[in-house]
């Protein structure tokens, strides 16, 4: 923001990024390789939804657009922040057609004019020993970190940080680590 | 961008300009005067506004460097980590991660009132601090409203804008202060030294008189507009201005039924506050509202009801940012 603006007090909401999310499918498979993770086919689009109809219009409208595909039905869930997730399932080898259903989300917002809504997307990961592995997109940022929740709401930093060693150079990863947000209870992880 | 249902609010910004523009034009004017006075009357009295400067401008920088320790310590506040107030700190993630800013250090003051303030001389330094009565008295919306429009006073870099603005005042509050002392413990020098002393000392009493009374309203008066802009930003991040409202409707009545006792320590705090610890309701509330740090309980609801409709476009057409 600039210096002008902060004086006047007038934030300009921040749009999303939404390409760097294509280099997901490419990361996956060096993913595996590194650390043995597949993705379980599961994602999630997170966002701040508005109040009021319109809004609510948009997101049915993302829903009916997503279910058309013949696959899962989308799950809508509201997490206890007032955060909405729209979870999309699919076979654990289609990661391609997973991105571009959370892409579908997204450019639905944006081209409605609500893009700064959007927070995260979350793609979900399992190795042999079912760790669970979440790999988080921040919109704002238009990077990416891991989410390794184990129970009782601690964090497997050992493995996040293996995960960053492993795909760091395949995807824009987060540098600022108090970025790293924890997403408890993400759906679909 | 084509179309935007997030376009600023041009009279606010307007109005914020045309205020602080009216700040600097005072602060050129007291200058001056002083400079005028000074010349007109050959008398050097330059000590004394050299003194006022130095002082004013040191208290100045020093509450806005300490501004973040001094606001905790006088709110009694502690500092929580995620583990201590996982639902608090998950709010401000979220918001922060949707503004795409740094997020501040998180407090918890156990005080009386229902109330939340950030503060901090940069938005690595800054603090934001809730109430325990708030946690307890809002709902999960309601709380977002709250630290939203908490963390938009980071991001408008609220404490540093009213510091600067605030010097001015307290340079010609000492400097009223410096010259009667003067006047009173250097009188016996007066015949001796300078002829002209005593009606320049009086002089520079006068303009730094009006001047400070002029640049208090005027602070005052950017301190509401800020306010507003403070709750137009947060009610756009969440999205939710009717949870904003719904809480600050809460807090104002919370407010109302506080003794004053309670009232009086948290006064010195109240520009930073999310509402004002004063009570607006009371007969004199025309005058009250003039030299209050917040926009009434009214004004507010009004400005974040267009916010609701302007979210509630269906087709918002295009439109410059």
């Amino acid at each position: 923001m600039g210096f002008l603006d902060s004086l006047l007090g007038r934030t300009k909401p921040v749009q999303p990024k939404l390409d760097d999310l294509f280099g997901l499918p490419s990361a996956a498979i060096t993913l595996q390789a590194a650390t043995g993770f597949t993705p379980t086919g599961s994602g999630s689009v997170c966002f701040r939804a508005v109040e009021g109809g319109t809004f609510g219009g948009i997101q049915s409208e993302v829903r009916d657009l997503l279910d058309m595909d013949g696959g899962l039905p989308v799950e809508v869930s509201r997490d206890s922040y007032g955060f909405t997730w729209l979870v999309s399932s699919h076979m654990s080898d289609e990661i391609e057609a997973l991105v571009t259903d959370l892409h579908a989300v997204n450019s639905t917002l944006v081209d409605n004019g609500f893009g700064p809504q959007l927070l995260c997307t979350v793609v979900g990961f399992r190795d042999p020993e079912d760790r669970r592995l979440g790999l988080v997109y921040l919109y704002k940022r238009g990077t990416f970190y891991p989410f390794a929740p184990r129970s009782g709401q601690t964090r497997d930093n050992a493995l996040e940080l293996q995960v960053r060693g492993a795909i760091g150079d395949d995807l824009k990863f987060e540098q600022d680590l108090t970025k790293w947000m924890a997403l408890w209870g993400a759906p679909g992880l | 961008m084509a179309r935007t249902r997030y376009a600023p609010d041009r009279g606010l910004t307007t109005r914020m300009t045309l205020t602080m523009f009216l700040l600097g034009l005072v602060f050129v004017a007291f200058i001056a005067l002083i400079i005028g006075i000074m010349a007109a009357a050959h008398v050097s009295a330059a000590a004394i506004i050299l003194i006022a400067v130095i002082f004013g401008g040191g208290s100045a920088f020093a509450t806005l460097f300490y501004s973040d320790k001094i606001a905790l310590a006088a709110a009694g506040a502690r500092e929580v980590t995620p583990r201590e107030a996982p639902e608090l700190h998950g709010v401000v993630d979220r918001l922060c991660a949707l503004a795409d800013m740094d997020k501040p250090r998180v407090a918890i003051a156990p005080g009386p009132m229902m109330n939340a303030f950030a503060t901090g001389r940069n938005s690595k330094n800054s603090v934001l601090c809730v109430t325990t009565p708030l946690l307890e008295g809002l709902n999960q919306a309601e709380l977002e409203g709250v630290l939203a429009h908490e963390l938009s006073h980071v991001a408008h870099k609220d404490v540093q804008v009213m510091t600067y603005a605030g010097l001015l005042a307290i340079v010609a509050g000492l400097l009223v202060r410096f010259a009667f002392y003067s006047e009173l413990f250097g009188g016996g020098r007066r015949n001796s030294n300078d002829q002209n002393a005593f009606p320049v000392i009086l002089a520079i009493m006068a303009v730094s008189a009006v001047i400070y009374a002029i640049s208090f309203l005027l602070i005052r008066l950017l301190s509401r507009y800020r306010e507003l802009a403070a709750d137009r930003s947060g009610a756009l991040l969440t999205g939710q201005p009717s949870a904003l409202a719904s809480a600050l409707v809460k807090v104002s009545q919370g407010m109302n039924r506080i003794p004053t006792e309670d009232l009086r320590t948290a006064q010195g705090l109240s520009a930073f506050y999310f509402a004002p610890a004063l009570n607006l309701r009371d007969p004199r509330a025309s005058l009250a509202k003039l030299f209050s740090t917040h926009p009434t309980l009214e004004r507010r609801l009004e400005e974040l009801e267009k916010i609701q409709r302007q979210l509630g476009q269906v087709d918002p057409g295009p439109r410059a940012l």
